[in-house]
């Protein structure tokens, strides 16, 4: 039974082995084809895909950063240049932890909490294994001092960079401006490529304009690593291209002249040399020292600027926007003269205020007993307002504001800066736009002694001042004399010319009264002429800050000193064939010949010595 | 005439081929596994940097593993039978003690430190559960009736249990395929397969939910979205991936392993050994090495077809099985189809334990094929 039973299972065993073993097996290569079938896709389907990811993992391009290019005064002095600094860096990937490393570092060096946080924004945007500067400008001391505890950070280390650097500080600040660290906005619009290993972009001045020109052009390296990022071989190289040299028209000897000369004013003092049309001055006071930027200002030093009265940010070159007061009189002079309004021999009796038709409003003159009988030349040279409210009522506005555009007002002037201010020219149209008002006839007069709803920058003042001296031809400032890029002179590209028409003689008879002004007796702007073998044409202005009510006297002592009158000089030498044409706006210094006019003597005493040495 | 044909029967047998006969061992499962320790050797003089330390260590492990391999095909598959149940116990008792006593290695508790040396009692068990299965099996009738499937599921979850607890979730699932894969071959019924295949099922979520572990959970997350953590919990299975698919179809060529050799590639040597081979070689090569394991276990289970008694087809049935599952995990959780689990790759991962079991399996399997027994009657 045992044996029978035996051999019956028997059968039945092999039969339902076999049969278990083939279905098995059939499972088995069923499921090995499955993995066929994902290396397939892994290797055939998304292989180029993989390919690329493996190639990415193990080849790592380091950005090279290009060396700023040099910013140079006229004369090659340097204003903008790269120093070697010391800079504590991290590479985040070769830190275990990062919180605990950044909090044993602010204990070893003072590292200020702003820091830690630009560094975490800066980790953001880092690829695998870059390093990230988190404190720059190192002093020996902190060098020293890391260099001790520098085993117990790994992934930390101090790195030699170029760092900007501005000699002469506070004195071209406005114009050359400052490089700082690069914000979130900015980077959006970046090439990501070019600023892979630089950290800073020009913010301000020729700094911002010139960015691209001086920035130069990132190089890379191709590297293999390993997975830690350590490199094991150098595939390629491509150097960087350093950025090009500039060099700008401005004579820093000059700038120190007239920024030391407007003492402790705020203000503007713009010169423009008048062969080619360089910016030989730009003095915007109060300013601070760009080298605070570089690495990084500090929030206390930041809001010690912000918050200062003087606003030593503020550009007042290009964005401080003030009254021209009297120093528009030769241009409506000169329109009055080309539409014919008046003629050089029409007088006028002034009798200290001017009256509208029918109207009771005085319109008072400076001189509150008035200038009696004045023509053009004598309305210039003593500045009567009287004369320029009956010039300005017999012109029109249309007639105004159409003529004093071609020299410039109430548009940019082209300056290759950013963040030019137009000022504001008024006409009909402007007051219907702007004010939603009729124009008025009393505004016009106003408009005809620089008040009202003019303004102008002192870049816009210099120039128009630099086109008079021209007679007509239109001066395009500009700062940027000379681009070098690798030793070889780049071609800049200069406004084409423009002139304005005009009479020659109606030209030369209001550059002859801006000589009086200074060389007459009368003359507002005399005492600047003592000690000068040459002609200095110029005209003075106060412009109005705070305006005197119909039955008030404006007395100086008795107001605040923020409420003074804006004290306003334009003038060119020499006369017979200038050189140098100069804007100076000193704010609250009341009196445009006392203040203003001294502080543009001195800049053109030097300028046509140094022109003279030369 | 009769000297001439003992001549002939001379020539055809050659010295060689005489030799692995007395020492008991099958030419066609020798050739395929000696392949595989020859592409062992290329993969770790690669992936070690061209060094040789890795490969003398590997070498002196096979070696070792070679001669119990030989030691086994030379024993009658009869005495595996006899000791089965004994070396099952021993088995379990080893398993309790690590759990007791054991060494924590890479947070785990697998190894048993016997002064001496240390060893894996969850590798032996690998072998003997199946032999106390089949030893069991092949004691009653076949198919075996509901008590005998009972009883023979308590032996699979012992060991099972055990190591689950050490935790090794890779090893209790080749614990338990091996015994279940005797259950299998023994004729349980189908219906009873899948319903127990859909009892696990429904149980997953439960074990999923109470027993498993944080990191256990994590490589099953990671399995379906590797690039979740890129540069944390699925960055082993992106640069495998990376490694493989930038192989493309012909391979970088042999030591051409960028994602090793930069060390991109973690454990390259060891469990994920295939993302290499598969970098080096291509598709090509994986197909050769698939079919390569593919003649392997196709001849493993000839070898079972044509063993003479139940204990010795159901042992030799389930030992390849386990090698086909030590092969489908490793490669399926390297291709990022199944949850990284740490099964080697058979033969080819460099390390000393999983060498020793499946070598002492194909020694079995030598054994159970050379052995021939007359039939009774």
């Amino acid at each position: 039974m045992r044996r029978h039973q035996a051999i019956k299972d028997k059968y039945l065993e092999n039969r339902i082995f076999l049969n278990r073993i083939v279905i098995l097996f059939i499972f088995m290569s069923l499921l090995m084809v499955g993995l066929i079938g994902r290396l397939y896709y892994l290797q055939v389907a998304a292989h180029s895909q993989y390919r690329n990811m493996a190639t990415n993992n193990r080849i790592k391009v380091t950005s090279i950063p290009p060396t700023r290019g040099i910013i140079y005064d006229t004369h090659g002095r340097i204003l903008a240049q790269n120093l070697p600094s010391y800079s504590l860096e991290i590479i985040p990937e070769q830190v275990a932890d990062m919180d605990d490393t950044l909090q044993r570092l602010q204990l070893a060096l003072t590292i200020p909490q702003e820091k830690i946080d630009a560094f975490k924004k800066q980790r953001k945007r880092s690829k695998h294994f870059d390093s990230i500067p988190l404190l720059l400008q190192l002093s020996d001391a902190d060098v020293a001092r890391f260099a001790v505890l520098r085993h117990t950070f790994p992934g930390v280390d101090i790195h030699a960079r170029l760092i900007r650097h501005y000699p002469y500080a506070e004195l071209a600040a406005h114009v050359v401006g400052y490089v700082g660290s690069i914000n979130e906005q900015e980077l959006k619009t970046l090439p990501e490529a070019e600023y892979r290993s630089i950290y800073t972009i020009g913010k301000v001045g020729i700094e911002r304009s010139y960015e691209d020109i001086l920035r130069g052009h990132a190089g890379y390296s191709e590297i293999e690593t390993n997975a830690q990022g350590k490199p094991i071989n150098e595939l390629a190289t491509i150097e960087s291209t350093p950025g090009a040299d500039i060099y700008l028209a401005l004579d820093i000897d000059l700038q120190k002249t007239a920024y030391d000369a407007l003492a402790d004013y705020n203000g503007g003092v713009v010169a423009i040399d008048l062969e080619a049309g360089g910016v030989l001055v730009q003095v915007s006071k109060a300013s601070f020292d760009p080298n605070l930027f570089v690495s990084g200002i500090s929030y206390t030093d930041y809001k010690a600027l912000n918050s200062s009265k003087n606003r030593p940010l503020f550009d007042r070159v290009l964005r401080g926007q003030y009254p021209p007061g009297s120093t528009f009189k030769p241009f409506i002079g000169l329109a009055g003269l080309e539409y014919g309004a008046k003629d050089t021999q029409q007088t006028l009796f002034c009798p200290g205020y001017f009256q509208l038709p029918h109207k009771s409003h005085k319109y008072r003159d400076w001189k509150k007993w008035g200038h009696g009988k004045v023509n053009l030349d004598i309305a210039i040279t003593q500045s009567c307002d009287v004369y320029f409210y009956d010039l300005s009522l017999a012109l029109g506005i249309d007639k105004i504001s159409g003529f004093l555009q071609h020299f410039g007002f109430g548009q940019k002037t082209g300056i290759d800066l950013k963040g030019e201010k137009t000022g504001i020219l008024p006409s009909r149209e402007w007051k219907r736009i702007h004010r939603a008002q009729v124009w008025y006839p009393g505004e016009t007069l106003i408009t005809g002694i620089g008040q009202g709803f003019t303004q102008v920058t002192p870049m816009q003042l210099a120039r128009a001042t630099a086109t008079l001296a021209k007679k007509g031809s239109v001066v395009t400032p500009y700062l940027a004399e000379r681009i070098v890029e690798q030793g070889r002179e780049v071609d800049i590209k200069r406004a084409g010319h423009k002139q304005v028409p005009l009479k020659p003689s109606n030209v030369e008879y209001i550059m002859n009264a801006m000589v009086h002004v200074v060389h007459s007796a009368r003359g507002t702007a005399k005492r600047i002429a003592k000690g000068i073998d040459y002609q200095i044409a110029g005209k003075t202005g106060t412009a109005q800050v705070y305006t005197v009510k119909q039955n008030e006297e404006y007395n100086e002592k008795e107001i605040a000193f923020n409420l003074r009158d804006h004290a306003l000089f334009i003038a060119f030498a020499p006369a017979d064939n200038p050189k140098i044409a100069v804007a100076v706006i000193a704010e609250h210094g009341s009196h445009g010949s006392s203040v203003a006019a001294p502080i543009a003597a001195a800049v053109i005493k030097q300028y046509l010595q140094t022109k003279l040495d030369d | 005439m009769k000297v001439e044909l003992r001549a002939e029967q001379f020539k055809e047998h050659t010295l060689i081929g005489c030799l692995l006969r007395k020492l008991h061992i099958d030419i066609p499962l020798l050739a395929g596994l000696l392949i595989l320790l020859l592409l062992s050797f290329m993969m770790l003089y690669s992936t070690g940097n061209k060094e040789t330390t890795l490969l003398i260590r590997q070498a002196a492990r096979m070696g070792i593993a070679g001669i119990l391999m030989i030691v086994l095909a030379h024993i009658d598959p009869r005495q595996f039978q006899r000791f089965s149940i004994l070396l099952y116990s021993i088995g379990v008792v080893l398993l309790l003690a690590v759990l007791l006593v054991g060494d924590v290695g890479k947070g785990a508790q697998r190894w048993l430190d016997l002064g001496f040396f240390r060893f894996q009692p969850s590798e032996m068990i690998k072998i003997t559960t199946p032999m106390m299965i089949a030893w069991y099996l092949s004691g009653h009738e076949i198919p075996p009736n509901w008590r005998h499937i009972l009883v023979a599921t308590g032996f699979i979850l012992i060991p099972t249990f055990l190591i689950v607890r050490q935790p090794d979730l890779g090893t209790s699932l080749l614990v338990a395929s091996s015994g279940a894969s005797v259950l299998y071959f023994a004729g349980l019924s189908w219906r009873f397969l899948i319903g127990t295949t859909l009892g696990l099922a429904a149980f997953a979520p439960v074990y999923w939910n109470f027993y498993m572990r944080e990191y256990q959970k994590d490589r099953v997350l990671t399995l379906f979205n590797p690039e979740a953590d890129p540069m944390g919990k699925g960055y082993h299975i992106i640069q495998s991936k990376i490694a493989i698919g930038s192989g493309g179809v012909y391979g970088k060529g042999w030591q051409g392993n960028t994602q090793s050799q930069l060390d991109f590639l973690p454990e390259s040597s060891t469990d994920f050994i295939f993302a290499v081979f598969a970098e080096e070689f291509g598709l090509l090569g994986c197909l050769g090495l698939l079919l390569v394991y593919i003649f392997i276990i196709a001849r493993g289970f000839y070898i079972a077809v044509q063993a003479q008694d139940t204990y010795g087809r159901l042992l030799a049935g389930s030992l390849v099985c386990t090698f086909f599952v030590y092969a489908f995990v490793n490669i399926g959780m390297v291709i990022g189809i199944l949850p990284v689990v740490g099964i080697p790759l058979p033969l080819i991962s460099y390390g000393g334990t999983s060498m020793v079991t499946l070598f002492a399996g194909f020694g079995m399997l030598m054994s159970i094929h050379t052995h021939k027994k007359v039939l009774p009657g």
